[in-house]
């Protein structure tokens, strides 16, 4: 097999032409944007517009955009920048959440007793335990738009009237979202939101925090103030540029290409379920169609993965790597499966370059590389 | 691919002589530590770092696989119950028989491989009865000890591309094709125990237990805490009050756990004439009744000459006198440079004093 299939667009996607265009455009631009001058009012000006498309993408007003260097650091500042709001020492999040969500909520949450938002056993986190658990001490609730191991959508207005309800600061980690379900930052009632410049098509590097005007969010990193005295530092004017063309390329075709990449998902799941035996879909309805986790009873996981590897495929077991070595999926067993499903879980993710002969290759090689990493297991 | 020059060498000879390689560094520590810490210890975050980088350089994929448990129960766990019970462990032969050679292996050969390959130095040959295991061409480096409880079915399923050459030609290949890991320390001593303390060590497991060092009629000379920091030949670390009465230094020549006692005395007492050994394996096809060959008790001791009589447990008369022998120590036997087989030794026979 020479040509290669990637299935982890959620871990990356290629750049869309859009985006190379807007960036190639953009490196001929010399000058700082916080310059007075014609140079830096030049640079300043894509920068601004870049602002503007993105703004207009995702239902927000552009003041309310921070450029970023991409979705960790977006996450960071939210939860980081949520600390000292007086009388609320409670940083709030469930255990599906991305390390860059659970390990800034770890380090920023004051706990007296360490409280989490919980979970049901089919992926979602629970309405009912959000408004049990959320109260006048909670300075922030985060709860993603989109979980990224398993695809599954969370109720996020719904929490953030909990939250509102309770003075608390709502954030979404939107990385997976956009692009894939619709998003409007001002009719969610969500005060922030984050975003990643590279599950869209855009380079590695870029990504921005929405911070609603309701809020002033404290800043964590210093300097000569850009980004409403969020995120100081030069900001990159080329990227920012990408990032724009990305999210809107993504924003116009994200009716369609849920569709597309539904019909994709389907077709795969049928198939896996006629030609594998013991497999169990990970993540009820609603779903994000651009991720689809299956669990492989009687397997390790990173044997499949290895296999699928050398086979072709590049794919994921969707967990986290801990100097990788694949550890087992904290989100299937925040659902409540046991360790050994959590270890035999593998993600296939979509992105707008996948097409139906990636996804009816990996069906014709699952089933006997399934099979060779069951009898590994053995 | 531990990281080390060694196979890193290894993997590069694999890729030129044609095979499909890919690089695997065992994670064998449950919280590996972010850098490696001088040359003793392995199998740091850097560690795992510098395979990678030597995978990347010879172009194969690269994976870490993640033995850390089974290390735990087979070799450290063993390790602290060795201890326990006043005997000397062999970690690395119990790493390579139970886990590279045989669950990394096992592993391996179920996702499709055919063998494995190793930087150790020691070296294959096609015999009339199948794969041979021989001495390495380099004497200081020699490894064929730490693999003589290897069987012939994993022999068959192992490659050691560094058997004909020296340590030094292999750091100079190392530099001549880019590898980072060419100057990089060797490691030694016990993986595990990256701050070399093996006392420490085996007190943070057992804890202190104290007791007394006593002479071989019985009488109170020192005291211990814990029979478990000493093992049998042990010169250093006694700390005894008031020397022999003869001046001359004592060795430990036994140890009670039970008792929780340690019995020093003088060298000769520890120089033995023959063996007694269980549990051998065979490297070679079972070759029962006597035989004339070699005997090697230590990673980097001299071999020597004896009679051998192999059947379900063995035993050893030595040409020459061998010193400090501990029960649990493995004994591996030599037919010329060949590696037999080898067994654990469970008793020695002194050697006769005139009266």
């Amino acid at each position: 097999m020479n040509r290669r299939v990637y299935l982890d667009h959620a871990a990356t996607t290629p750049l869309v032409p859009e985006a190379r265009e807007a960036l190639v455009r953009a490196l001929e631009i010399v000058g700082n944007p916080n310059s007075v001058h014609a140079a830096g009012r030049r640079a300043r000006a894509v920068l601004e517009e870049s602002r503007e498309t993105l703004a207009e993408c995702i239902g927000a007003d552009p003041a309310e955009i921070v450029f970023t260097s991409g979705g960790t650091e977006a996450d960071n500042l939210a939860i980081l920048g949520a600390r000292s709001r007086p009388g609320r020492p409670h940083i709030l999040s469930a255990p599906i959440e991305h390390p860059a969500v659970s390990e800034a909520a770890r380090f920023a949450h004051v706990a007296d007793a360490q409280q989490s938002l919980s979970v049901t056993s089919d992926g979602h986190v629970s309405l009912a335990g959000a408004a049990a658990t959320v109260n006048s001490h909670t300075a922030l609730v985060s709860v993603q738009w989109v979980n990224n191991e398993i695809g599954t959508i969370q109720p996020i207005a719904d929490v953030a009237e909990v939250a509102r309800r309770n003075g608390a600061w709502m954030h979404s980690d939107a990385a997976q979202a956009l692009g894939h379900v619709p998003l409007d930052f001002a009719a969610s009632g969500v005060d922030l939101m984050s975003l990643a410049g590279h599950k869209v098509g855009a380079p590695v590097g870029i990504g921005a925090l929405v911070v609603s005007r309701r809020i002033s969010l404290a800043p964590v990193s210093f300097g000569g103030g850009q980004e409403r005295t969020v995120r100081s530092g030069t900001q990159p004017v080329a990227l920012a540029a990408a990032f724009a063309a990305a999210a809107s390329r993504a924003a116009q075709r994200q009716a369609d290409e849920t569709r597309r990449l539904a019909a994709l998902r389907d077709l795969l799941v049928a198939g896996v379920t006629e030609r594998v035996g013991d497999v169990e879909l990970n993540g009820a309805d609603p779903v994000s169609p651009a991720v689809c986790n299956m669990t492989f009873r009687g397997l390790r996981a990173a044997d499949l993965q290895f296999l699928l590897d050398r086979e072709g495929f590049d794919c994921s077991t969707g967990s986290a790597c801990h100097a990788g070595v694949a550890q087992p999926s904290e989100v299937l067993l925040a659902m409540g499966r046991s360790l050994s499903d959590a270890s035999a879980c593998l993600r296939f993710s979509f992105g707008w370059s996948t097409t139906s002969a990636d996804v009816e290759s990996l069906l014709a090689a699952l089933p006997a590389l399934v099979g060779q990493a069951r009898g590994a297991f053995a | 691919m531990s990281g080390g020059v060694d196979s890193a060498v290894a993997a590069a000879r694999m890729v030129d002589a044609g095979h499909e390689v890919t690089g695997v560094h065992l994670a064998l520590s449950r919280n590996p530590e972010l850098f490696r810490s001088g040359s003793r210890g392995c199998c740091s975050l850097e560690d795992s770092n510098d395979a990678r980088r030597a995978a990347d350089k010879l172009g194969i994929p690269f994976y870490v696989w993640d033995f850390s448990d089974r290390f735990v129960a087979d070799v450290v766990d063993d390790f602290v119950a060795e201890y326990q019970a006043g005997r000397t462990p062999n970690p690395c032969l119990r790493c390579n028989e139970k886990i590279k050679f045989a669950a990394v292996l096992e592993r391996g050969l179920a996702l499709g491989f055919d063998a494995i390959a190793t930087g150790h130095y020691a070296s294959l040959a096609s015999g009339p009865h199948g794969t041979e295991l021989h001495r390495a061409t380099d004497p200081a480096k020699d490894q064929s000890y730490v693999l003589g409880v290897l069987t012939q079915a994993q022999l068959e399923r192992s490659l050691f591309p560094l058997g004909g050459d020296l340590k030094p030609a292999v750091r100079d290949e190392a530099a001549r094709r880019g590898l980072s890991v060419a100057r990089k320390p060797d490691s030694y001593d016990i993986c595990f125990i990256s701050d070399g303390d093996t006392g420490g060590f085996l007190e943070s497991r057992l804890g202190a237990r104290p007791g007394l060092i006593v002479d071989e009629e019985g009488r109170a000379v020192g005291e211990h805490n814990g029979s478990h920091r000493f093992t049998i030949g042990q010169r250093k670390g006694l700390h005894l009050g008031h020397p022999a009465a003869d001046g001359r230094p004592r060795y430990v020549l036994d140890i009670s756990p039970v008792s929780n006692t340690v019995t020093v005395g003088p060298l000769e007492q520890l120089r033995v004439s023959a063996l007694h050994c269980i549990r051998p394996t065979w490297a070679a096809p079972v070759r029962h009744g006597e035989w004339e060959g070699s005997v090697q008790v230590r990673a980097h001791g001299q071999p020597v000459g004896a009679r051998l009589d192999i059947g379900d447990e063995a035993d050893i008369v030595l040409d020459a006198p061998l010193t400090g022998i501990a029960p649990g120590q493995a004994a591996v036997f030599y037919d010329g440079t060949q590696v037999v087989g080898s067994a654990t030794i469970s008793a020695a026979r002194p050697v006769l004093v005139d009266a």
